[in-house]
């Protein structure tokens, strides 16, 4: 069962009035993530968004400890507090590595791969904003096929996002999940679970930006529900090369009640352009991925 | 409890670096292979893996990475260690930037290599030197002594300080070559190099944002408290490079009391007091140099060395010391700032001209990309500065060793 809103504890980590943008979801899904950890962490972060949320010294608006580090070497560093921690004898506290797409996907990537291909003792979570959004909106190679983005201004991208849990999957690494702000409850528990287990975990989340995607701030909940309800993220885990379906995706799977995913982009100015040839293109990938997951999830899990 | 004899080991400048970087008693190493420096970490990978030194080696992806493993390890509590040459450091060269911000007393080895394009994997000292601003104290070796007991001084130097120290050593005329290494007891070294007291602390009942943001000007913490602005923490850096002119110079000399031998600190000198020709360099040139200067006595020419150790921090005072009597100084560079001269020759002309001492000074830019350079050639330069006319020929152009254009 997926651990219900009332149940998670109270302690906060994340502390209010920080520097993140309104209607931020990385906030919210950062606010669970420490209470999973049971703020026994130390939090490694690239430059990105969640610096800004940190805040600037001598202040900070996170009650973990938190090393700063170069935008490549998110994984490396991390690796290096997971050793020395490893050495020191101390199994007190998680090492986490926090960075967004761009740190993850593209520059970060290579420190990744190294970290992953050494099953280092660590959890790596991505918040996947789609876009350099930290430096204004420029394209990633997580922002969407059709998506405008300070870098591609007229016709959106051209090309289709990378999948990086399946670039980890390829890494043989004992869990991957994805998880997102719009159900918190499945990604405590996710992230709960990492938490006690060892070697590298990879996580990514889905985290709508009101800022970079173009929706009111006050519909970031609404947009990352509709982002899973489309099927364009989906919620799923794989531990130890078993994949499963979870929460809210798997429920999709069953009942296939997706909905369309021009619905869950109507609301996004980044797509407010974008023609319904290319609309229709990534309809089509949903799709294609769905076929795909739910015959592995219901190979997989015969019973379910 | 008596220290044991030291035994004596003939081995490589790599061996060397090893050795010292195993009775230093590091606790994580990482790096990533290149040639000359693969010696180096291969020689710890063994050690590590036969139990020899209780240490966590990781096997990292690429330079960038070895050095952020250094920089998470350190700010966890750990002595950590890396080597590198020429791409490889370069590589990690916003890595480096963010050690020396971050105070971190790390320790890395470089093996001088040339910088490409074109491929070259042999000597000179441009890899080091296109580093040099970054913050980190350079220190250069002349043997493999000097390597050995250079890294164990770095250690102690960087720890006192809170700054990174890279210990340079010309890639394979030292990287690979033998030679007498004196190697003390680990229970002496221990009495030397007492464990790492770390400054940062990975602590939950006491969590820290570790280098965030930080603006321009000072701002108050939550309790009222004005905390620095960006320009004061630069400002600390380099004072403590200022305070290093000390603490390399006092290290030197416990080292010296501890194991009978020095490296000369800062920088030191060979030949006659009442030298009438200075030859200065870097590394195992400077120790070239001292051959030529005995060739040159011969002829009748009273000609002396002043090696340089520390390049940053460049000891100005000490420079224009041991070069006042002189009536004239000749820098051999293995390195070139492009569009200027030799950075050692910049900086010995500048620390002259600021303490009012005026020998006529000329440089020459020797070795690169491991061109052979031997005393006699070093002589001859000398022969041929010492016939330059300034008052009929003007400043003399920097010129280029066994050029063969």
């Amino acid at each position: 069962m997926t651990t219900n809103l009332l149940q998670l504890p109270e302690m906060e980590y994340l502390l209010p009035g920080n520097r993140a943008c309104a209607g931020c979801s990385i906030g919210i899904a950062f606010r669970h993530v420490t209470k999973a950890l049971d703020g026994k962490a130390v939090l490694v972060v690239p430059a990105s968004c969640f610096t800004v949320l940190c805040g600037m010294y001598p202040t900070s608006s996170v009650t973990l400890p938190v090393v700063n580090c170069t935008f490549p070497s998110t994984a490396a560093v991390a690796s290096g507090i997971s050793a020395s921690l490893k050495k020191q004898g101390r199994h007190d506290i998680a090492t986490v590595a926090i960075a967004g797409d761009g740190g993850t996907a593209d520059i970060g990537i290579q420190a990744l791969s190294g970290a992953a291909e050494r099953n280092t003792d660590l959890l790596f979570i991505c918040y996947d904003n789609e876009a350099y959004m930290n430096t204004g909106t420029q394209r990633s190679s997580m922002t969407p096929l059709g998506a405008r983005t300070t870098t591609t201004p007229n016709y959106g991208k051209q090309q289709y996002s990378k999948d990086v849990p399946a670039i980890m999957e390829a890494h043989n690494i004992p869990y991957i999940a994805t998880a997102s702000p719009g159900y918190p409850g499945d990604l405590y528990d996710k992230v709960y679970k990492a938490r006690f287990m060892t070697g590298c975990r990879y996580m990514h989340l889905s985290a709508p930006c009101p800022a970079g995607w173009h929706f009111p701030a006050a519909d970031t909940v609404t947009v990352a529900r509709n982002a899973v309800e489309s099927g364009a993220f989906v919620l799923y885990e794989i531990e130890n090369g078993h994949f499963r379906l979870t929460g809210k995706s798997l429920r999709l799977a069953e009942k296939d009640k997706r909905i369309s995913v021009g619905e869950y982009l109507s609301g996004q100015g980044r797509f407010a352009k974008t023609d319904d040839d290319t609309i229709a293109l990534l309809q089509e990938q949903v799709d294609a991925r769905w076929t795909e997951i739910t015959a592995r999830h219901f190979q997989e899990n015969p019973g379910s | 409890m008596a220290v044991k004899s030291p035994s004596v080991a003939v081995i490589t400048g790599n061996n060397a670096a090893a050795e010292a970087a195993r009775l230093a008693r590091v606790d994580v190493i990482a790096a990533y292979p290149i040639t000359p420096q693969s010696g180096v970490v291969e020689a710890l990978a063994a050690y590590v893996e036969s139990g020899k030194l209780n240490a966590e080696f990781v096997n990292v992806e690429s330079e960038h990475s070895a050095m952020g493993v250094c920089i998470g390890a350190a700010v966890a509590g750990s002595r950590v260690f890396t080597a590198s040459s020429a791409n490889g450091l370069a590589y990690m060269s916003e890595q480096l930037s963010w050690v020396a911000g971050s105070r971190l007393p790390i320790v890395m080895g470089c093996a001088n290599r040339a910088m490409s394009a074109p491929w070259n994997v042999l000597n000179d000292q441009q890899d080091a030197m296109s580093q040099r601003d970054h913050g980190w104290i350079q220190l250069y070796c002349r043997d493999n002594q000097e390597i050995f007991d250079t890294f164990l001084q770095a250690f102690r130097i960087a720890e006192l300080l809170s700054l990174p120290v890279m210990v340079c050593y010309d890639g394979f005329i030292l990287s690979h070559t033998v030679m007498p290494v004196e190697i003390p007891d680990q229970a002496a070294v221990d009495a030397f190099l007492p464990a790492l007291t770390p400054q940062i602390i990975v602590d939950n009942s006491d969590p820290r944002n570790i280098n965030p943001v930080t603006l321009a000007n000072p701002r108050e913490n939550g309790s009222g408290t004005l905390c620095h602005g960006y320009m004061e923490f630069r400002y600390l850096m380099q004072e403590a490079h200022q305070e290093a002119l000390n603490t390399i110079e006092s290290v030197d000399a416990e080292y010296a009391s501890a194991f009978g031998r020095s490296s000369g600190g800062l920088c030191w000198t060979y030949g006659p007091e009442d030298a009438e020709v200075i030859m200065v360099a870097a590394g195992s040139l400077a120790n070239e140099a001292t051959v030529a200067a005995d060739l040159l006595e011969e002829t009748g020419l009273r000609a002396g060395v002043l090696g340089i150790r520390s390049y940053r921090p460049f000891p100005d005072a000490a420079v224009a010391r041991a070069l006042k009597k002189a009536r004239r100084v000749i820098v051999f560079d293995k390195s070139l700032t492009y569009g200027y001269g030799g950075p050692i020759f910049i900086d010995v002309q500048a620390a002259l001209f600021r303490h009012q001492v005026t020998p006529e000074v000329h440089g020459y830019i020797a070795g690169l990309g491991g061109r052979d350079i031997n005393a006699r050639q070093l002589a001859e330069a000398v022969t041929e500065s010492m016939g330059w006319d300034r008052a009929q020929q003007g400043p003399k152009p920097t010129s280029w060793l066994n050029l063969q254009l």
